[in-house]
């Protein structure tokens, strides 16, 4: 086995592990603000994917779609918070749970209605076709540009939330609801908002992961177990927490393809069994 | 003179039981059982009448853990196929007589859910769905990968049970009454032991955890232990229920094992009413029949069970039966 395979999928592994940070970083950021863990997460994920190919297909481009799409079913997400789970806030915190997990149902069956059961094939845009030689391997510059959106996304996430005064709001609304509304803050927009953030990253997620595998109607169940696997590795709530462990189980889960490809889909399963074992609120998470 | 707030009334689940109520609580097993014996004759087809019955005892299990222990696992659809899977593979592949096998299976799937049982109880709240779906989403794809035992994408298939030789008479098990009436004593055993369980300390003990864990902690109750048990009688009478499915169809399929089929169960549950002991099994009839009607208008059935399925989360979380115990049952 030579040091440039290695590397190069090494490399496919951070790719992977970008798409990863995304749907986590969508899911944490919606249970640490609402206190709901999205069970439609997946589903919005592979409807955000449709949703990039309809819209590129339409405009005959690939960059329309993916700044529109995520858009879209941002708020689209919205319109989910508002008229479904708003109603729900106060009652037992499995009932967005169960009620998400209806809807991906919903939007699963939907789509199937739509654009019909099939795969469909997602064209690499192509401007970004092709392989980059960096002097150690030759890489896909696709997979390049995916991990460099999802670099400038974080960095945007996390300049939102540290340096501007909505993002103030956010991380005093997810400590104490009851204290925003006193202070006389809206926190029921601040949540519509972050639903839709949420959402968005998630359909993000979706649009960019099309060209890398293809589209179809069940790739959501797969990214939802993923997603979770992630987000109870690096603990639920923090965003550092899913950045790191969303990584790491990318490279995990290409460098266990590389030498045992029968057991690739089972190594970010066990891992989080091993951290479960160690450290039960996870990596970076607090104690409930 | 009294105080106002003795002076409100209780709420119902405090509120002593009316004396019908009360009827239908002490004689919940041999009432179900009848209702059981009738179930064949008011269906379409007896197939359906054996499908309701494996997955009423499954939802039955499964709201154990749900209903009264107040934890909402992800992962029960690995216990189900673990049962499945392991009588399935008894039968075929070593010849194990079917009753053995059934016990196998059972077994098998208990100790499966001690395991993922043991794992997943470490964590609280809204981690414990998490945990528990995507360990079994591992159990899923570790019976991908073994092919050569499970048959792989294909399912497992090669075990038919033709006869069943009961108390040295033959009965031919291809035949549906039959079929049914047999696996109607499984399921009339598991209604019994969830019965059993409850009426037991061990079901006060449950249920205070679900009402108040803290509080359950503070009296003394070693709450992760009864918790784990309470996992495992669950997951191992679900296991009874996908030994049943395995000698129905003579068939696994890989989907037995996939989160959606835990989603199916909870939705049963849900469905019929998690706050009761037979709204499990009326939940599973309604989705069931749900199933049979709309899938002959379309194929795209899953779109009106999800949507009803939401409206029942936003208005009717008692479900059907729950409400109609609330409403007309005193």
């Amino acid at each position: 086995m030579d040091t440039e395979l290695i590397l190069m999928q090494l490399f496919s592994g951070v790719a992977l592990g970008a798409i990863l940070v995304l749907t986590a970083l969508g899911l944490s950021i919606i249970f640490g603000m609402l206190g709901v863990v999205n069970f439609a997460h997946g589903a919005l994920f592979m409807v955000g994917a449709y949703a990039g190919l309809w819209v590129a297909s339409l405009t005959g481009s690939f960059w329309w779609g993916l700044l529109v799409a995520p858009v879209m079913i941002g708020l689209f997400g919205m319109l989910i918070e508002y008229f479904l789970i708003r109603p729900l806030y106060g009652r037992s915190i499995d009932d967005p749970l169960l009620l998400t997990f209806g809807l991906s149902y919903v939007l699963v069956e939907g789509v199937r209605i739509v654009f019909g059961t099939d795969g469909i094939p997602f064209p690499t845009p192509s401007a970004l076709t092709g392989v980059l030689d960096l002097g150690v391997g030759f890489f896909p510059i696709y997979r390049i540009f995916v991990v460099g959106v999802v670099f400038v996304v974080v960095l945007l996430l996390w300049l939102g939330l540290e340096k501007t005064r909505f993002g103030l709001i956010v991380r005093a609304g997810a400590r104490d609801p009851t204290m925003m509304r006193v202070l006389g803050v809206d926190i029921s927009k601040v949540w519509l908002l972050v639903f839709g953030l949420g959402v968005g990253l998630a359909s993000l997620g979706g649009v960019l992961s099309g060209p890398m595998r293809s589209v179809n109607p069940e790739m959501g169940s797969l990214v939802l177990a993923e997603a979770f696997v992630v987000t109870v590795i690096g603990g639920l709530g923090s965003l550092l927490g899913s950045i790191i462990a969303g990584l790491a189980v990318g490279i995990v889960i290409s460098m266990t393809a590389l030498f045992a490809p029968e057991m690739a889909t089972i190594v970010m399963f066990a891992l989080m069994a091993l951290v479960l074992l160690i450290r039960p609120q996870g990596l970076f998470g607090k104690l409930a | 003179m009294t105080s106002p707030a003795l002076a409100e009334p209780l709420p119902s689940s405090v509120r002593k039981p009316g004396r019908v109520k009360s009827l239908m609580t002490t004689y919940r097993v041999p009432l179900s059982i009848i209702a059981l014996c009738l179930l064949p004759w008011l269906l379409p087809s007896k197939a359906l009448a054996v499908n309701v019955l494996i997955y009423g005892v499954v939802a039955v299990g499964y709201n154990l853990l749900f209903g009264y222990t107040g934890l909402l696992s992800f992962g029960h659809a690995a216990f189900v196929g673990a049962g499945a899977y392991i009588t399935g593979i008894a039968i075929g592949q070593f010849g194990v007589p079917w009753y053995a096998a059934v016990l196998l299976g059972v077994l098998g799937g208990g100790l499966l859910a001690f395991a993922i049982g043991a794992l997943s109880t470490r964590t609280r709240g809204i981690y414990f769905s998490m945990v528990t779906l995507a360990l079994a989403q591992l159990v899923y794809y570790v019976a991908l990968q073994a092919s050569s035992w499970t048959g792989g994408e294909n399912g497992l298939r090669g075990f038919t049970v033709n006869k069943i030789n009961l108390l040295g008479y033959d009965i031919n098990f291809l035949d549906p009454v039959n079929k049914y009436y047999v696996l109607m004593a499984f399921a009339a055993l598991a209604l019994w032991v969830v019965s059993r369980i409850l009426n037991s300390p061990f079901g006060a003990a449950i249920e205070a955890i679900r009402e108040n864990e803290r509080r359950a902690r503070t009296c003394g109750y070693n709450v992760e232990r009864t918790k784990l048990l309470s996992f495992t009688l669950s997951g191992t009478i679900c296991a009874l229920g996908g030994t049943m499915s395995a000698l129905h169809l003579a068939f696994v399929p890989l989907d037995s094992l996939h989160y959606h089929a835990s989603g199916m169960i909870v939705m049963m549950t849900l469905l019929g009413g998690a706050s009761s002991f037979f709204g499990p099994f009326v939940g599973a009839l309604v989705f069931l029949v749900m199933e049979d009607v709309f899938s002959l208008w379309t194929s795209h059935w899953q779109i009106i069970v999800g949507s009803i399925f939401v409206l029942f989360v936003l208005f009717l979380p008692k479900g059907i039966w729950g409400t109609f115990l609330a409403r007309f049952v005193r």
